[in-house]
Parts: structure tokens; sequence; C-alpha cells
């Protein structure tokens, strides 16, 4: 991929991260990251746990502040977004057709097509604490796509599900991108399903330790020492071992800075 | 207005002005979890009294400004190193005791603590009826204005920050009509029983809501059922009025969860 001039990149892009760094009361998150999103592109973040991917999804929604940094979004950018889990109280009495006028109400037929395009179509009049968890992720991505977002954004979406449950809710993802023509941002565990589906993969751990497509990510050395090089990452260990190589194989520039990630 | 002569119809109309405000606020301390939060705020306003009397400003303007130190403080403290539940018992227990100390150094005033601690409902005057319902609109007006927003805090803050709202804002509102409740509640339940105002028609109007919107008022409803219901026992019985409303509301939620509970059984 030829490199833009950084200018050029951050105009065409829906949003833009430059030198992010985030510190949770002291402790470095995340440190120096810079990423851009473009229209109706499919990008998955992998990476252990703790190595801040979260926290990356926060900032793009703006519930994080950055220590240092800029994040940029094109102006009057749409964003949907699917929490990583939702706990709602069994005390609060919601129904589904409910959830989705929160916080501003929709027409129902907004509501209906939004639940249709889904998969949730029949589940309007449902309690939100009586849904399955598929259901219940299901619901979740109904109400992010009533904005018709311009950038739809997952954080480790299909936690408990099972894995044909998963792989049936990226298909749908992939599906909803066809619909909308939206871009999608996700995070996940599962590199196996999300690969296949995705783009382009950005491998976090604090830093961007290594980006592309798939099939380049799969076979990086930085992937492969976070995640070993057995099953296709199926049966990944989740362990760093911080000393790995950067002195071949990714071809992306990007400065290393192994104290700031620790 | 020869009808608010009567000191009964007085008392009445004052309960249900405190349960129409108690019962929706009550609704999101029980959906946030907050019940401890609404017996803190409450018992600090005692402190409040003794500040009012020894200052010789309205009690009213005193228990305001003490809850909404009191409800300001705990949202400050919280999640820096004591857990929620030890901080608010702390605080509740500690400003509880400094009060009935305070008080107790006020000199050539008598006050009768009873009346603070369980209400004196049958004494409240004209002033105190205004006062009553100028703070339960005020609640009203307020919940109504950030309801959704308020909502989409209390369900999760990364889904309020996703959709332009700061959950900390909201946090603040619930504060501020909480010290309200409080402030208007005081002449008519007490500082002791105030949070049973908020919580208990609350909980009894759960088992028959299937949206936020129908426990908030069904949840105003059993309030004023137990405001209007209680005095008539109180006065029927000759009973303390203040804790009579409360027992009454809560015969009132042990009816609705048994009724919920048999419901929910024959459904299957």
């Amino acid at each position: 991929m030829p490199e833009m001039p950084r200018e050029a990149r951050r105009m065409s892009s829906l949003i833009s991260l430059d030198g992010l760094t985030v510190a949770h009361g002291g402790n470095t998150v995340l440190s120096g990251v810079s990423l851009s999103i473009a229209p109706g592109e499919i990008v998955t973040v992998v990476g252990p746990n703790g190595s801040g991917k979260s926290t990356l999804l926060r900032s793009v929604i703006g519930a994080q502040k950055p220590a240092r940094g800029t994040i940029t979004r094109a102006p009057g950018l749409r964003i949907g977004y699917v929490p990583q889990k939702l706990h709602i109280d069994p005390t609060l009495p919601l129904t589904v057709r409910r959830f989705l006028s929160l916080p501003d109400r929709v027409s129902d037929t907004r509501a209906a097509e939004a639940l249709e395009q889904a998969g949730a179509g029949n589940l309007a009049a449902r309690q939100m604490s009586g849904l399955s968890g598929g259901q219940f992720q299901r619901v979740l991505l109904a109400r992010a796509l009533l904005c018709n977002p311009q950038l739809l954004i997952l954080d480790e979406a299909t936690q408990g599900l099972d894995q044909p449950g998963s792989a049936a809710f990226y298909q749908r993802i992939e599906k909803v991108r066809q619909e909308l023509g939206c871009a999608v941002l996700m995070v996940s565990h599962e590199l196996h399903v999300v690969m296949a589906a995705s783009d382009r993969v950005i491998c976090l751990n604090g830093h961007v330790c290594c980006e592309g497509a798939p099939e380049h990510v799969a076979s990086a050395p930085e992937y492969r020492a976070l995640f070993g090089t057995g099953t296709q990452g199926a049966l990944a260990l989740y362990r760093h071992e911080h000393n790995h190589s950067h002195d071949h194989g990714c071809e992306h520039d990007h400065g290393h800075h192994h104290e700031a990630a620790e | 207005m020869t009808l608010l002569d009567d000191f009964l119809i007085r008392a009445a109309l004052a309960g249900i002005g405190v349960a129409l405000a108690a019962a929706p606020l009550g609704c999101f301390v029980v959906w946030r979890r907050m019940a401890y939060f609404g017996d803190a705020t409450a018992h600090a306003s005692i402190l409040g009294v003794a500040l009012a009397l020894s200052f010789d400003v309205s009690v009213f303007a005193g228990v305001l400004a003490t809850a909404l130190a009191m409800a300001t403080t705990v949202s400050a403290l919280a999640g820096r190193g004591y857990a929620m539940d030890t901080l608010l018992g702390v605080l509740a227990h500690s400003s509880l005791a400094f009060g009935l100390v305070a008080v107790s150094f006020l000199q050539g005033v008598r006050i009768d603590l009873m009346a603070y601690l369980f209400g004196d409902i049958l004494a409240v005057g004209r002033g105190d009826l205004a006062v009553i319902w100028g703070g339960a609109v005020l609640v009203l007006a307020l919940l109504w204005w950030r309801w959704s927003a308020l909502l989409t805090a209390t369900l999760n803050p990364d889904l309020a920050h996703a959709a332009g709202i700061d959950p900390r804002r909201e946090q603040m509102v619930l504060t501020i009509a909480l010290a309200l409740v409080v402030a208007v509640a005081i002449k008519v339940v007490g500082v002791l029983l105030i949070a049973a105002m908020l919580l208990i028609p609350a909980a009894a109007a759960r088992p028959f809501a299937a949206t936020p919107e129908r426990m908030a008022a069904i949840a105003a409803l059993l309030g004023m059922l137990s405001a209007a219901g209680g005095l008539q026992l109180a006065f029927a019985l000759d009973t303390p009025a203040g804790p009579s409303i409360v027992c009454l509301a809560a015969g009132l939620f042990a009816a609705t969860s048994l009724a919920g509970l048999l419901l929910r059984r024959s459904r299957g």
C-alpha cells in the first residue's frame, strides 16, 4: 500500500487518530497509536487481554480523554456503537421497542426496519432481561443501526455466544456493511472468525504491533509472537513475548517504544 | 380556602405531594442501586436542621444545602479506594451523629427532635404545603426534562457517551433531585424514613410494569395511596403518621410482590 501523505489520508477518512496516548491513573494503556478508517472498510483490532483494545474504542466514541495525541472525526460523523456487554438491572422493566427509543424517540417503522436489518424482527415486544445472548446482541446491533451510521463500532460483540452464533453474527455484520455501506471498527478475541470477515487487521498491544490485510498480519512475526503459530490463531495463546523481533516481516514502518507499552 | 383549614386535608396534600415526587425519583434509586445513597443524603439532613436553627435560616434551606453537600461529597469520593457501601455507611451514620450532637448544643431553642427524625405531618402549615408542592413540581419537571438522558445513562455510561450524553451530568441531576426530595419530605416522614418513600413504592410497582414510564406512574399511584391511606390509618388507630404511611407502603409491596410471583407461576 503506497503511503499517502498524512494530511490527505486524514481528509478522506471517517476518523483518524494521530499519536494517541491514553493513561488510566498513571498507567499508560495506549501509547502513540495512529490509525485511520476509510469509508466502507471493515477494520478489526486484535490483541491480548489488557492490550488497550476497549480503551481504543472508548477513545473513538469520546468516552475516554486522551493524554496526548489527536482524534479527528469527519464533520457530522454518525457513529453506531455496540457495547461489549450491557447489564440491564432486572429491576428496570424495558421492552426491546422502548430500548430502541433511548435516548431519541424513533418511529415504529424505523424501529422495525432496524430490527429486521439486525435479524431481530420478531423481538420488539419482548423484555430486554428475558432475551438470550444472541438475541440481545442483535437488539444492540439494531439500536446502533438506527442512526444510519457511517461508522459502526463493535466491542467484543460476540462475547458469550457459541461459535456458530458468533460466526452468524459476523456474517450479519458483513451483510449490514453491504446494505448500508458503513465502515466497521471492531474488537474481537475470535481471530479465526474475524480474520475472514475483515479488510484490515490491527494487532494491538499498547501500541500498534502491526497492521494490514488479514493474511499479511496472520503471517507477521509480531502477530505470531502474540498469538502463537497454531491453527490460524484459533487456539491462540494470549501470551506476549515482548522481545519479539521487529527486524523483518512487517512492512509498515512504525516506531516501536517498548518501554512505553509496559 | 376553608378546605386548607383542616389539618388532616393539609397533611394528606403534603403526603401526596411528597409521594408524587419521590416515586419516579425512587425508580432511579432502585435501577441504579442507590438505596444507601438516598439513606446517606437523608441522614445528613439532620445536620442541616441543626445548622439552619443555629444560623436562623429556614430549615428547608439548611436541609437542602447539607443534602446537596452530602450527595456531592459521596459522588466525588466514589471510586477512590473505599467500597461504596462502606463509604456511605461511614458518611450516613457519622453525619446523623454529628447532627444529633449539634442539635444538643443549640441553646434557647427548644426543638422537638422526634419531629425531624420521624416527621410531623399533622403540623404541616400552609407555608409548608407551598414549599412541598413547589419542590415536588420542581423535581418532576427536572425528571421530565432529563428523562431520556437519565434512562440512557442508567443503562450504560458508554452508551450515553456514544449518544453525546455526559453520564456525570445526569448523575448530578439525580443528586439535585434527591436533595430536593429530602428537603421537602423531612416534615412529612422525617429523616429516618425518607428512603422508604423513595424505595418502597418503586419496588412495589416493579412486578406490574413493562416499561420504565409505567413503573414510575404505578409507583406514584402506590405512593399517593400509601400517603392518603396511612394518614387515615394513623387517625383511626392513633398511631404516628409518618411510620403508618411507610407501613402501608410496605404492605402494598408485600401484596404486589406476591401477586407478581403468582402471576409468573400461573404463566408457567
